[in-house]
């Protein structure tokens, strides 16, 4: 049986939010990604396939390895894919405004 | 407490507008970039390099608590124009991410308040949204790490 997949079930697992944050940086082979867990390599190759079959990570051959891509577009169907990126700058922003006040009043 | 910041990403650009309002005089707001030891305060970042003037460079330095090198980030100053306006390129060093250009508008409101518009400018579409999407993932993450560490002092 083969429960349909969608992009909140991938991310509900913490290997596979690891495994997309490894690909968000660089594309990798299974064995590289594998690499970086204690867990089975055949329990990393089932998180790789989920995360594969509901289009978070894009599959390309070169050569005889199979290299894994994180695939943004997927990624953008979470609501708030972008709410980390505006929080980040919203916090950057305050503390600047929090420096140059500082620095104002130091004058 | 409700975020000041805009982000306007649309969909299949490869490109992002970023617009904020500032409790500051335009001229502290520019200052905040040009002055380095200012910059370092609130962008987190070391300074190696910062030549804020026309066909200047510049070059970040962000070191962890461990103090390694988590990551370098460089570019060319294009056009500075005092209280008004930088024209830079951005790219970070090491990481497949292309470089990007930005337009950073700087204007005046009042004598007290002023308004910032960065128009960053990705290599492409896929790129930018692998960029706007990296926080999103460093947050999950960390979100996973911060639960493993309070599980880990519940053992």
């Amino acid at each position: 049986m083969n429960l349909r997949r969608d992009v909140f079930q991938a991310i509900a697992d913490p290997t596979r939010r690891s495994i997309l944050l490894l690909l968000a940086a660089q594309s990798m082979t299974a064995g590289a990604i594998a690499a970086n867990f204690d867990t089975a390599r055949p329990t990393i190759s089932k998180h790789i396939q989920i995360l594969t079959e509901c289009n978070l990570l894009h599959q390309e051959q070169s050569g005889r390895e199979i290299y894994y891509h994180f695939n943004p577009k997927k990624m953008k169907e979470i609501a708030e894919w972008l709410m980390p990126f505006a929080k980040m700058w919203d916090d950057r922003f305050n503390k600047l405004e929090t420096v140059m006040k500082k620095y104002k009043s130091k004058k | 407490m409700a975020q000041k910041t805009k982000i306007d990403a649309e969909d299949g650009k490869q490109e992002v507008q970023i617009e904020r309002e500032f409790d500051l005089s335009v001229e502290l707001l520019f200052k905040a970039y040009i002055v380095p030891v200012l910059l370092e305060q609130w962008m987190g970042t070391k300074v190696l390099k910062l030549e804020s003037k026309k066909h200047g460079s510049y070059r970040f330095e962000t070191i962890d608590n461990n103090g390694n090198v988590v990551f370098n980030a460089n570019g060319v100053i294009h056009e500075l124009i005092p209280n008004h306006k930088i024209i830079r390129t951005f790219e970070m060093e090491n990481a497949p991410f292309g470089v990007q250009l930005e337009i950073l508008k700087f204007e005046k409101l009042t004598d007290h308040t002023s308004k910032l518009n960065i128009h960053s400018i990705y290599e492409s579409v896929a790129l930018r949204d692998q960029l706007l999407a990296l926080p999103f993932a460093q947050g999950i993450n960390m979100a996973h790490n911060r639960l493993q560490d309070v599980l880990s002092n519940l053992k």
